[in-house]
């Protein structure tokens, strides 16, 4: 009755581009799958599942198993946003437990710069918010203006997110955002939707990324460092018929799912990857995943405590969505690569968390503000 | 700072098989919520069956059309004016989204006191509650 | 290793209407369906903990979970056309036994009769620029199935006409059937042909409507009042155009049967009720070869003679009049499938279409297109 032990991530890859102009959304999905079957020593031949979220082309989980010449006997295109492909990591587990697939495929891929048309989304909630003019960044401006009333919390401390993150990305030859930035950098950048700065929130890229979740006996036979799902939870959050709270996320319910089946705390965890599409997503999700008390997020984030190699809880350290890569405004992939990467030791030399053992990776998809979605998963070296 | 408000053209999402209560009552001077006569409880946004009991005997009433703001955010670069988005707990229970309007959009703060003022449009036949300081 | 006995069907739920007015919502038609199945099971929406949706769902996957204002640890929204509603109960099992969730709702609502405009599909589909110019739709695409199928085993009008019969048979006595006329062969091969070789009457109908199934851990079950229907085996698998190694006479049914019926420990024998997925009439005869009931190529004559009418033949099926005549909500086949199947289970399907003894059953969904891309999935479920 767990899915403890019964997968690992056999495969990982992120895509080196951050602009795209001359490939379709189906080649680079192809590409990113090469290469974390590569990075694994599989093949195509080998995966027995494939699953993908709203940013594949075509009809749901149907159309690149066929581009991509897959036979497969387990799909899954659950879509929640950003967050879907560590839902999907879930899913490949339990999928796994039940003998249903040995190599299960996750792809991410798509082109952020160039824009997409704001849209009606046609949900039952759309009549009720069109209106108003929501879009992501004051969605998410509103739950952190009501974390600032509410506990305090303060621009400067948001600000921080920002600056650990560019402290990694620094080293990262790859990432979006390569220059170490300040507090005064975040507070001074243009004010996009109060409280949120431009340097609040993430960046925009085209790219993508791919991972690779294996039953054991699989696991066993890569070259690859073992790396092994230990606990997994997932959940979502609405406006819940009126009673609007934009101070915590659905981290509240995946986080304690996820520790309870990892068997570890919170203090267990060397490194995090938490969700970063705006500074305020991880205040609430550290505070919520309990790695500090509730409205205490914004002076835990401060001083460099994000930091690798300076705080107590290292983050992000490819530089995040902050600084690095959002393939196609969707964070979840690549915050389980760079979390893959650390259990295997195989983070940049300059941010390489000493004796990671276990690591945190958490997803946030759709808006604080509204309705998102929320996963948690933890992952051990073997 | 100050910024000052500027009337908005509003958009309308296509409306659902019993939207238009909300859209209708507004352009007749009225803030229509629902209200479940079952557990006698406010929701929103409204559905023929009530989110928290589950009970099909909702109904439409008319709200006092006051409330707080629960938040806000002035959103300066998503759009070719400033507009201030809010979430407003109305003295009926519900958080809804709305607008906060006519004021000087840096004056607002969570919990200020709001009363409900109503906005054409792009369909002549609806118009939108949005919120003013009280 | 293995997904046997770890899930139970507690609740369904199949909406009355067939043609709905512009006065309900597909939000509420969701809630309608939702509430209907999880009233049959005696659970309530706070007992829901995972929810499952296809592409039928408004504004996504946490449109529909906040409309519903569910608090949940599961969500999977697989969509693969009409067959998804199977994938989901196959993936709510595997959920359920790795202690994920307990209480996982699937709902489907939908407005077939609206129509659906043409629509350009999105951007960046690979496959669109190469098959959009030549005029694909859904008859013309299982049509090319049927014509292959006829060429390569011989297969004729006739014997796809008796899958439309066999289902009216069945249909005349649900009274909420949209055909409810007992049809002959002459009345299917007499209909216009929409797209050689099919029919209008080798098409399943068009309907507004939807259902729901609620798929529950073995202690939850223990606790309902419903007979015990349990799932003991499910697979998957899609099946498409293979790099231009084109074959469409056969389905994503030769995988997908095969893990179930491995996994659930039963063959074809035991089977006493099958709901196949019957968007059109190929689409039964190549599914129930695929699935081992005949050999390759002999579906055409296994469905004649009767032999899917329940009392007379040797493979009862879709004995609610199935999409061909009953009901098929929003184009979608799949929710409906599970649904009689677990009735026949319970002994709840009208006493004149009742299989005896029905302790084993299977549910075959096949969503999308026979001929271009499809998604295959096979439920294996049996009376405890």
């Amino acid at each position: 009755m767990s899915i403890k032990g019964k997968a690992y991530i056999g495969g990982i890859y992120e895509h080196p581009s951050r602009k795209i102009d001359n490939k379709s959304i189906a080649e680079l999905h192809t590409e990113c799958a090469k290469g974390a079957l590569d990075d694994a020593g599989l093949t195509f031949k080998d995966v027995d599942a494939y699953f993908c979220s709203g940013d594949v082309p075509g009809l749901g989980a149907l159309s690149m198993p066929d581009y991509m010449g897959l036979t497969v006997k387990r799909q899954d295109s659950t879509n929640t946003g950003g967050s879907s492909y560590l839902f999907h990591v879930g899913h490949a587990a339990e999928a796994i437990a039940a003998g249903k697939c040995k190599v299960v495929l996750i792809t991410c891929a798509g082109f952020g710069r160039r824009g997409t048309a704001v849209r009606e989304r046609g949900g039952p909630d759309a009549p009720f918010e069109y209106p108003y003019g929501p879009v992501t960044v004051n969605l998410y401006a509103m739950a952190a203006r009501r974390h600032m009333h509410e506990y305090g919390t303060t621009s400067e401390q948001l600000a921080w997110v920002k600056v650990s993150a560019s402290h990694h990305a620094q080293h990262n030859p790859h990432a979006f955002l390569k220059k170490v930035v300040t507090v005064e950098d975040v507070l001074n950048s243009p004010m996009i939707a109060d409280p949120l700065h431009r340097m609040d929130c993430c960046v925009v890229t085209d790219s993508g990324g791919a991972v690779l979740v294996v039953a054991p006996e699989i696991a066993r036979q890569l070259k690859t460092p073992r790396v092994k799902l230990i606990g997994q939870g997932e959940s979502s959050k609405g406006q819940m018929g009126g009673h609007v709270d934009l101070t915590y996320t659905g981290a509240v319910r995946s986080g304690p799912v996820a520790f309870a089946e990892a068997g570890v705390t919170p203090a267990d965890i060397k490194y995090a990857s938490i969700y970063d599409s705006f500074t305020i997503t991880v205040v609430e999700t550290i505070e919520d995943l309990g790695f500090c008390k509730k409205g205490e997020g914004g002076k835990f984030v401060s001083d460099g405590n994000l930091i690798s190699g300076v705080g107590k809880l290292p983050f992000n350290t490819d530089g995040g969505g902050m600084c690095n890569n959002h393939p196609v405004n969707r964070g979840g992939i690549t915050k389980i690569i760079e979390a893959v990467r650390q259990l295997r030791g195989e983070a940049h030399p300059k941010v390489q968390v000493k004796n990671c053992d276990i690591a945190l990776a958490h997803g946030t998809g759709g808006s604080l503000g509204t309705r998102h979605s929320s996963a948690t998963m933890i992952m051990e070296r073997e | 700072m100050a910024t000052a408000y500027q009337d908005r053209k509003i958009p309308v999402a296509p409306l659902n098989a019993g939207d238009a209560p909300f859209f209708e009552g507004a352009a007749a001077g009225k803030l229509m919520v629902k209200y479940c006569n079952d557990c006698k409880q406010y929701h929103h946004y409204p559905r023929p069956m009530c989110p928290f009991c589950y009970s099909t005997h909702t109904e439409w009433r008319q709200a006092r059309g006051t409330g707080v703001v629960y938040s806000f955010s002035i959103s300066r670069a998503t759009g070719p004016i400033p507009y201030a988005i809010a979430y407003v707990t109305l003295d009926e229970g519900p958080t809804i989204m709305t607008n906060i309007v006519e004021t000087d959009l840096d004056t607002i703060q969570c919990g200020q006191k709001v009363t409900v003022v109503f906005k054409p449009t792009e369909d002549p036949k609806l118009a939108v509650p949005m919120f003013k300081p009280a | 290793m293995t997904i046997k006995g770890k899930a139970y069907i507690g609740g369904i739920f199949e909406h009355p209407a067939r043609k709905l007015g512009n006065d309900i919502s597909q939000a509420e038609l969701h809630a309608q369906c939702s509430k209907g199945a999880l009233e049959d099971a005696g659970l309530s929406f706070k007992d829901v903990d995972g929810y499952f949706g296809a592409g039928d769902i408004p504004g996504g996957l946490l449109s529909m979970v906040d409309y519903l204002n569910l608090t949940v640890r599961h969500l999977d929204q697989t969509y693969t056309g009409g067959s998804s509603y199977l994938y989901l109960v196959a993936h709510a099992a595997e959920a359920i036994a790795a202690g994920k969730c307990s209480v996982a709702l699937i709902s489907l609502a939908d407005f077939g009769r609206r129509g659906t405009a043409v629509r350009d599909r999105g951007e960046g589909i690979a496959e669109q620029p190469f098959e959009y110019p030549f005029g694909p739709v859904t008859v013309n695409l299982y049509a090319m199935a049927a014509q292959r199928h006829m060429y390569q085993y011989g297969t004729t009008s006739e014997q796809l006409a008796q899958v439309k019969v066999a289902a009216s048979h069945h249909a005349q006595w649900n009274p909420n059937a949209v055909i409810r006329k007992v049809l002959t062969t002459e009345d299917v091969l007499n209909s216009p042909m929409v797209a050689d070789p099919l029919h209008r009457m080798d098409c399943c109908v068009v309907t507004d409507g939807g259902g729901a199934v609620v798929v529950v851990s073995p202690e939850i079950a223990r606790q309902l009042k419903k007979p015990k229907v349990k799932l003991i085996g499910v697979g998957e698998s899609s099946k498409d155009q293979m790099g231009g190694k084109i074959d469409l006479t056969y389905t994503g049914a030769v995988r997908s049967g095969p893990i179930a019926f491995a996994e659930a420990g039963v063959t074809p024998a035991d089977i006493k009720y099958a709901s196949i997925y019957d968007s059109f009439t190929i689409t039964v005869v190549e599914t129930i070869e695929d699935l081992g009931f005949c050999k390759k190529g002999e579906g055409g004559k296994f469905v004649c003679d009767g032999n899917l009418v329940s009392g007379v033949g040797k493979l009862p099926f879709n004995t609610d009049g199935g999409g061909m005549c009953n009901n098929h909500p929003g184009n979608k086949g799949g929710i409906t499938k599970v649904i009689e199947a677990v009735r026949q289970l319970r002994g709840e399907s009208h006493p004149k279409v009742q299989v005896k003894n029905c302790d084993i059953a299977l549910a075959h969904g096949t969503g999308g297109s026979l001929g271009t891309r499809h998604g295959s999935a096979t439920l294996i479920m049996e009376r405890e």
